[in-house]
């Protein structure tokens, strides 16, 4: 019975979460259509409300063209393991008190594993096409998650000292529903780092140096096509929205806000993971793309001392209050 | 019972990946194995209870060692395959050897004997969770045995640091001598 339940909790949110994905493109178009007066899409529905639709139904009937030379099993799995690796992080996301489908102890540590399983994905993606451009683009991306990754994951650990827990409930409760209690306070490096990794980690402007479209054609996704290559687009808004929740969850204080809703807990959640995707959406209308030596020279020699000054700072601060207190 | 079926299924999938690793031909399909076998791995410490170690094992193993490797693979770009000349002249003379040696570490299984047990018993460690009760020993108990391995390691990285630094500064620029060549110093050698 308890697994029957949980099955239906698992495809309700996985229901939820790909329409939000289908409008979460819709948002990203609109919004930069504005930022560069235009309109963004009008056609389909009243101001293009069911473009998303339709985009989803054209790349389902479209053809799934197979490149005659590519690595055949692994091309065709590729995709797939960058959308199972960030459906699977959705799992331990607490997006209210007890909404969560896996309360583990583990939770951060959890999201940074599938996080970094994803980018087999890309790297594996752009190895089968057998293409020079989807090649090159899998290099970058691999190079760019690995260098990336321990900034993100060393930024975190002053979030983890502060709450003293890995569990992401525990992480949200630690923090209290005061404005002041949120750690974006204490942990302003940390903060900032997480930020910059995030952007790196989700391959956006203006770290989008796997799929350089002025230089790489599509980057690791030229060879793709129909459904497959709308997959890659689902695991990377899906990626942005597990990086977005991740950073409200830890800097923002997840579900607390100023005053409690009824019926729909929840909303706080929401709505700061809508601000960090506009945020996201905003960077990209905004910013020119890194160099690949400026991107490599800001991960290694800027965010990582800055997340480990941080850690120590963190810890020493921590230990002088807990022995003054 | 669940137990023992997960058990007994990532046991299979590690030996059959593990079989698999060394015997297909693309080396890559071969990293691929070893990917698989990993995630199994991390299953079995899943069966013991430690979740901080099925953690790292992905994020390490999986998610930043077995990358370098493929990135590797890539640069080095294996055209055709290595031929090298076998340590045993006869393949079967070979295999019989093998088996032998299977046959004596099977052999000394049963000489295997539990040792005492400590403070931090399944349930211990369930109620104080595992990166909490790792961490603990690591730096109460174990503290001395986990510097010197920091030390080592730290040791390693300088090492592959200076290898690293003399191939790319040359032979006339003498970049080992000077401990610290500069960026532009570099790029005027160059």
């Amino acid at each position: 019975m308890d697994i029957l339940l949980l099955l239906v909790w698992i495809v309700i949110l996985f229901i939820v979460v790909m329409l939000h994905v289908a409008y979460a493109t819709y948002f990203e178009r609109k919004i930069i259509g504005h930022m560069q007066v235009r309109l963004g899409p009008m056609r389909v529905g009243w101001h293009g409300l069911l473009q998303p639709i339709a985009d989803g139904i054209k790349s389902f009937f479209k053809e799934d063209i197979i490149p005659e030379n590519a690595d055949r099993p692994i091309f065709l799995a590729a995709p797939i393991i960058c959308l199972a690796a960030m459906l699977t992080s959705l799992a331990v996301l607490p997006f209210a008190k007890g909404w969560v489908l896996a309360d583990i102890d583990i939770g951060l540590l959890f999201i940074f594993a599938m996080s970094s399983l994803a980018s087999y994905g890309v790297v594996l993606a752009g190895w089968s096409s057998n293409s020079k451009y989807s090649f090159l683009g899998g290099m970058r991306s691999m190079a760019q998650v690995i260098s990336y990754e321990i900034s993100m994951g060393l930024s975190l650990v002053g979030v983890m000292l502060l709450s003293g827990s890995l569990n992401l409930s525990a992480i949200v409760e630690a923090q209290g529903d005061r404005f002041l209690g949120m750690y974006i306070l204490p942990q302003c490096i940390g903060f900032f780092v997480f930020f910059v990794s995030m952007l790196a980690e989700t391959n956006r402007v203006p770290f989008d140096l796997p799929e350089a479209e002025t230089e790489l054609v599509s980057g690791y996704c030229t060879e793709y096509s129909g459904m497959r290559y709308a997959i890659f687009f689902m695991a990377e808004y899906i990626g942005m929205m597990v990086m977005a929740s991740i950073a409200t969850i830890c800097f923002l204080g997840g579900w607390h806000g100023p005053f409690p809703v009824p019926f729909f807990p929840p909303l706080w959640f929401v709505l700061k993971v809508y601000l960090f995707m506009f945020v996201f959406i905003w960077l990209r209308a905004t910013l020119p793309r890194y160099r690949y030596d400026q991107l490599m020279g800001l991960g290694w020699k800027v965010l990582i001392p800055l997340a480990l000054v941080n850690i120590v700072l963190t810890a020493c601060l921590k230990a002088v209050f807990t022995l003054g207190g | 019972m669940f137990s023992q079926l997960f058990f007994g299924y990532c046991a299979l999938m590690i030996i059959v990946s593990g079989l698999l690793a060394i015997s297909l031909r693309n080396p890559v399909h071969c990293v691929l194995m070893v990917l698989v076998l990993f995630f199994h791995m991390a299953g079995l410490y899943l069966t013991l209870n430690a979740e901080f170690l099925v953690a790292v094992q992905i994020i390490v193993y999986a998610g930043a060692i077995l990358v370098l490797y493929l990135f590797v693979l890539f640069l080095v770009n294996l055209r055709e395959e290595l031929h090298l000349t076998a340590f045993v002249p006869n393949a079967w003379l070979g295999r019989i050897i093998a088996v032998g040696l299977a046959v004596g570490l099977i052999a000394t299984i049963p000489a295997f004997t539990l040792g005492e047990k400590g403070v931090w018993t399944v349930k211990a460690i369930a109620e104080a969770t595992h990166t909490k009760a790792l961490g603990q020993e690591m730096y109460t108990d174990c503290l001395l045995p986990f510097e010197i391995a920091g030390l080592i390691l730290l040791v390693a990285l300088i090492g592959g640091l200076v290898l690293a630094r003399r191939d790319e500064g040359g032979g006339e620029c003498g970049a080992s001598d000077d401990p610290e060549p500069h960026g532009d110093h570099k790029e005027v050698c160059r």
